[in-house]
């Protein structure tokens, strides 16, 4: 909401400077989002009449004009606009004048003197009109201080009104709430009834009592539509920021400006019969007065006469239902439309309008009348006409109801935290005109029409806090009762989790969660059917939600190469959506909205595995460094890696991570055949498991150390090139004495002495027993067992 | 005797001509080896005649006790040049940069975030979490603001299909964190039925949210954290005193200003807006909004299952990408979203 603070100082003048006026406003809930002067910072511009126009001697386009500035002489000036013309009047900036960018001095043009300059609109800073001299009317006084004619000290001061402030979407409410802010009188323009001098009326039906439960018409014939309109009115629209049309259409929004009571005018001399407030018929189509063609929903109420429909009731007019410059008789409508009614209906439409955006938020359903009365008036003073009776139709049920609200002083004390005392109270509620009793303890308010958010005590309450001033209730910190938060040690925060990753080298990032529906085939293997795809996304590329991770990484990691980056290490915590509940182990229904929605951590290594560094040789990034990493996060917890296909991956270097047999997520090469498609160098590795199980960290368990020996033997056994280790390790493990502590692969060996099928694998065998020193014979034992053990298991031979 | 002397002097000179350990062990034979001179001298002990046998032999004994005196000396000093030079040619260029890997780094909002989390926690607030495809009767219904609300028109809300391509009007992108408050407030009060008065609750919700909104100071994604603190006596005082504590804490900025300026949410009532403004830097003096907050309406204490007769409370809803721009002079807040790592590598 746009408005001159010169139209509120008419309604309510507070003894406080523009800055103090707009603090004001902020700190009451009225957020003075912009203040700006109306007019550009100029000075020493002044009214004149041009008073001949001759060629300059030297210049096709330049002209000699001769002006009379009043008490400041007949100048000569040189001017270029195309319109200057003798006896016109125009603003001319005198010698002296500073004007945006330029101070005017007395100079030379092309050999001859010129006194000042003429101004068009822009020079002024009052629109963006270049085309010629501003025009002034023909009345305008010579002489006079141009700042002061066109009353240019003005600021234009725009309201961020939330939604709940419909009774500030005019002048008048404002002025009623800065009246109750400052106590300073109010001078609310005063709207007499206007005497009909013609018996025509227009009857009213409504069809539709629970849209339109009010309706005022009347008729006012021989109006000239092309009166001009009177400066006052438009310049007090155009600075709200509405664009003056003629004056029949402005002065209806000038009603809605000074009072927020929507205002139609319909050409009486198309109208047949009477108004009708109904819901379409089935299939009612309707050209808009923006030439928008709609179908309105049957909740949608329209205004019609009996034989066509004429607006989409509250929301805008029919393409044939507006006045024009020939209209001589006028249908004046002011009608209350309920919110309900009219909530959400021109969104839907695809756009918004004056009316509708006042009656979806509420506007005072016993204005319609004195709002019918004050546009009347101003209607005959401006364009004639004689007026018939007004015609209202009311179906009192459907009108909002104003249910009294009770404001206890104790529950006031306790939401707020202090205690304004009943007679302050009082004396606020009071002060915003609200009627209400006084009990012992309590006020029962009744709340005005005007007023749509004082429903419930928590209102008044809001409304007693925000009077008394925000500022003014005290902000100490708050007491309670101290009690210690649980700290399970079983567990650790995601944080901890993204800490150790950082430490390893690794970068955050914050990738969408919606992504292209290309990665999520490419890195997902998502069927089309499994998309979790945005009605509206954004734009095409950010399309689906993400069921992995790992597209963005590799989104991340191509930008990064772009920049020139050659070591990449990222990661991302975050959720990936998956509209197939059952696939990952249902839970989607949990949280009701049918989606599983799994928190996950992924990274990504690219380049070499160690920063280049001098004296150690540089070597890729691989596997086997991000599988360390993974384990490192996890431990002390041991995972296991089964070899799998995932369309991400690498089908010869991917695995599933398993933590205590459940599978928690993959790790891999990214595939060679995204590397063309997503501009990747060099091959990358990735992993993406569940972070739930993550930040599960085991509670330590004591075992007492040993105090006997321990003996350690190395075995080396020549197995199948096919053979993986796990299930050998596995295999030893199961058939391992108990005194055997750890069998851990330290060496892997392929080449000279070795068959070309075959590889050999190092064991490091650590035996220690709690109750004796181990004898040579039993490691021996031992050992013979492990090695039979992998013969039996894989055709293993003791290397010799 | 003056040979004795002689023999010490020559020996000494010796030993010190002597410039490597096995020269020294060469000279020393010659002394003191079976062939050396003061071996000889003892073996010739034998021939004196028996009185002066014990004053020869006892001169002899000094004197090659004077002698090995003389051979560890020079055998200490001789080691310690050794060592000395093989020390020298073990020095290092000790300016060369140290080896292995490199840091990453966490998230500069991920770092307001756990700030914020830490802080909190300190006056006893643990943290929740709910789902980002959340329902509209979680996201709206619950938090006060029915279909058709003008407040919904403030939040440009992103929706999902169906597997048939059909819009799905129960399920919606979260707008903001607030639907967590419902989560929490239901699973309290359910937890707790079976007692006369309930715990306080006392959470902070942080997470990513959605809004159809893209420009230069907007992203379609970005983070919220909701704090919510509901009681049988909080009120509207409290939550001034939290927030301006917090907020002078987290910006380690004792003369922080902060105000509280009416503002509406359907979910508050009443509710404000936060502004803060800095006494130093680039910001200095300007009034920044920051957070919306306000008592819990009652009827999403209702909602939530919570009797709002004896229960009130406080929400707040802080934006960390903003709050980590302000702290860190942070211009562009696409920057978070690009995985720059020019950029991330700033925060390690």
């Amino acid at each position: 909401m746009q408005f001159p603070e010169s139209w509120l100082r008419a309604l309510v003048n507070p003894p406080l400077s523009t800055e103090e006026l707009c603090h004001l406003l902020t700190m009451a809930g009225l957020e003075v989002e912009e203040c700006r002067p109306a007019g550009a910072d100029f000075s020493h511009v002044v009214v004149a009449r041009v008073l001949s126009v001759e060629k300059h001697p030297d210049a096709d386009k330049l002209k000699l004009c001769s002006v009379d500035a009043g008490a400041h002489g007949v100048l000569q000036i040189v001017c270029g606009a195309p319109n200057a013309a003798a006896g016109m009047l125009v603003p001319c900036a005198l010698v002296g004048a500073k004007l945006p960018g330029i101070e005017i001095k007395k100079a030379k043009v092309r050999g001859v003197e010129s006194c000042g300059m003429l101004c068009s609109a822009r020079e002024l800073g009052l629109s963006e009109d270049h085309g010629g001299l501003l025009s002034l009317p023909a009345d305008a006084p010579i002489g006079q201080d141009i700042r002061s004619y066109l009353k240019l000290d003005d600021n234009l001061i725009t309201l961020k009104l939330t939604p709940n402030r419909a009774d500030c979407l005019s002048l008048s409410g404002i002025a009623r709430e800065v009246a109750a802010l400052t106590g300073a009188p109010l001078q609310l323009p005063a709207v007499a009834p206007v005497a009909p001098v013609l018996e025509d009326t227009r009857g009213i039906v409504l069809d539709a009592p629970a849209a339109c439960p009010r309706y005022c018409g009347r008729i006012v014939r021989g109006v000239n539509a092309r009166a001009a309109t009177p400066d006052w009115i438009k310049q007090r629209i155009e600075r709200c920021g509405v664009r003056a049309i003629s004056a029949l259409v402005d002065v209806t929004n000038y009603v809605m400006l000074e009072l927020g009571q929507p205002l139609h005018a319909f050409d009486d001399a198309q109208l047949q019969g009477s108004i009708h407030v109904r819901y379409p018929a089935a299939g009612e189509r309707m050209l808009l007065l923006n030439e928008q063609t709609v179908t309105p929903t049957a909740d949608t109420a329209l205004i019609a006469d009996e034989a066509k429909s004429l607006a989409l009731a509250g929301i805008m007019g029919g393409e044939h239902s507006g006045i024009s410059d020939a209209t001589t008789d006028l249908f004046l409508e002011s009608a209350f439309f309920n919110t309900a009614a009219i909530a959400g209906k021109a969104r839907a439409l695809g756009f918004s309008s004056d009316a509708s955006y006042r009656y979806e938020r509420g506007v005072d359903f016993e204005l319609q009348r004195s709002a019918i009365e004050r546009a009347t008036q101003l209607i005959i003073d401006i364009c004639g006409g004689r007026p018939g009776p007004v015609v209202e139709a009311l179906v009192a049920e459907h009108l909002p109801t104003r249910a009294p609200v009770r404001l206890r002083l104790a529950r006031a004390a306790k939401v707020l935290g202090i205690d304004l005392g009943f007679d302050q109270t009082e004396k606020l509620i009071a002060g915003l005109g609200f009627a209400y009793t006084r009990t012992v303890d309590e006020l029962v308010v009744t709340p005005p029409a005007y007023r749509f958010d004082i429903a419930i005590e928590e209102d008044l309450i809001e409304e007693i806090a925000r009077l008394h001033g925000y500022d003014n209730i005290p902000a100490p910190p708050p007491t309670a009762r101290l009690e210690m938060l649980p700290l399970p040690e079983a567990r650790r925060g995601a944080m901890q989790v993204r800490r150790l990753l950082a430490e390893r080298g690794y970068h955050e990032v914050v990738n969408y969660s919606f992504v292209d529906a290309d990665w999520e085939a490419d890195f997902a293997g998502a069927e089309p059917a499994q998309l979790v795809r945005l009605a509206n996304p954004i734009a095409s590329q950010m399309g689906v939600m993400r069921s992995t991770l790992i597209g963005g990484l590799v989104g991340a990691l191509a930008s990064n190469l772009k920049r020139q980056a050659d070591r990449v290490r990222l990661f991302e915590v975050g959720r990936c959506f998956l509209s197939d509940v059952t696939q990952e182990g249902g839970g989607g229904g949990q949280d009701g909205t049918g989606y599983h929605q799994p928190l996950r951590i992924a990274a990504l290594a690219a380049g070499p595995a160690l920063p280049e560094q001098w004296g150690v040789a540089t070597r890729p990034v691989d596997f086997f460094d991000v599988k360390g990493e993974l384990e490192a996060i996890l431990a002390p917890r041991r995972l296991r890696f089964e070899p799998t296909s995932h369309p991400a991956l690498h089908p010869g270097r991917a695995a599933r991570v398993l933590l205590e047999d459940q599978p928690i997520g993959v790790i891999g090469e990214i595939h060679p055949r995204w590397h063309q498609k997503y501009e990747l160098a060099a091959s990358a590795v990735v992993f993406e498991i569940d972070l739930a199980p993550l930040l599960a960290a085991p509670f330590p368990v004591f075992r007492e150390p040993s105090r006997f020996p321990a003996v350690v033997r190395d075995i080396a056994l020549i197995v199948p090139q096919h053979c993986a280790l796990q299930a050998l390790q596995d295999a030893l493990q199961a058939a391992a004495p108990a005194h055997v502590r750890e069998i851990r692969l330290f060496d892997v060996y392929q080449g000279k002495g070795i068959e070309p099928e075959s590889k050999s694998l190092a064991f490091r065998v650590t035996m220690q027993d709690t109750r004796k020193t181990l004898a040579d014979t039993d490691a021996d034992a031992a050992v013979a067992q492990l090695v039979h053990t992998a013969t039996e298991h894989c055709g293993a031979v003791l290397r010799g | 005797m003056n040979n004795l002397e002689q023999l010490i002097e020559q020996a000494t000179a010796d030993f010190t001509a002597a410039t490597g350990i096995a020269r020294l062990e060469e000279v020393k034979a010659a002394y003191l080896g079976k062939e050396g001179s003061l071996t000889a001298l003892l073996k010739s002990l034998g021939k004196l005649p028996p009185e002066e046998r014990k004053t020869a032999g006892a001169a002899i004994n000094v004197a090659k006790a004077q002698v090995e005196s003389a051979l560890a000396l020079r055998r200490e000093a001789l080691k310690n040049a050794q060592l000395e030079a093989q020390l020298a040619a073990e020095a290092l260029d000790v300016t060369l940069p140290g080896r292995g890997p490199s840091r990453g780094s966490i998230h500069p909002v991920m770092r307001t975030l756990d700030r914020i989390e830490q802080l909190f926690r300190s006056i006893g607030f643990a943290v929740a979490d709910g789902p980002e495809i959340e329902t509209d009767w979680h996201n709206f219904t619950a938090l006060n603001t029915p279909e058709n609300h003008p407040a919904r028109s403030m939040h440009d809300t992103f929706y999902l299909l169906d597997a048939a391509g059909k819009l799905r009007e129960d399920v919606l992108l979260r707008t903001h964190t607030s639907p967590v408050q419902i989560r929490t407030m239901l699973a309290h009060a359910e937890k707790y039925r079976h007692l006369d008065s309930l715990p306080e609750i006392r959470v902070i919700c942080p997470g990513r949210v959605y809004r159809v909104d893209s420009d230069a100071t907007h992203s379609p994604m970005f983070h919220q954290v909701e704090g919510l603190w509901v009681g049988a006596n909080v009120s509207f005082a409290d939550l001034k005193g939290v927030v301006a504590d917090f907020l002078r804490r987290f910006f380690e900025s004792d003369d922080l200003k902060v105000r509280f300026r009416p503002s509406f949410f359907p979910f508050t009532e009443p509710s404000a807006e936060i502004d803060v403004a800095f006494m130093h830097g680039p910001m200095e003096g300007r009034w920044l909004e920051i957070a919306g907050c306000g008592m819990v309406h009652p009827n999403v204490l209702r909602c939530g299952g919570i009797d709002p007769e004896k229960y009130t409370g406080f929400a707040f809803g802080f934006g960390p990408d903003r709050l980590t721009m302000l702290r860190y002079g942070i211009n562009d807040l696409r920057l978070f979203f690009d995985g720059d790592l020019r950029f991330l590598s700033q925060f390690q």
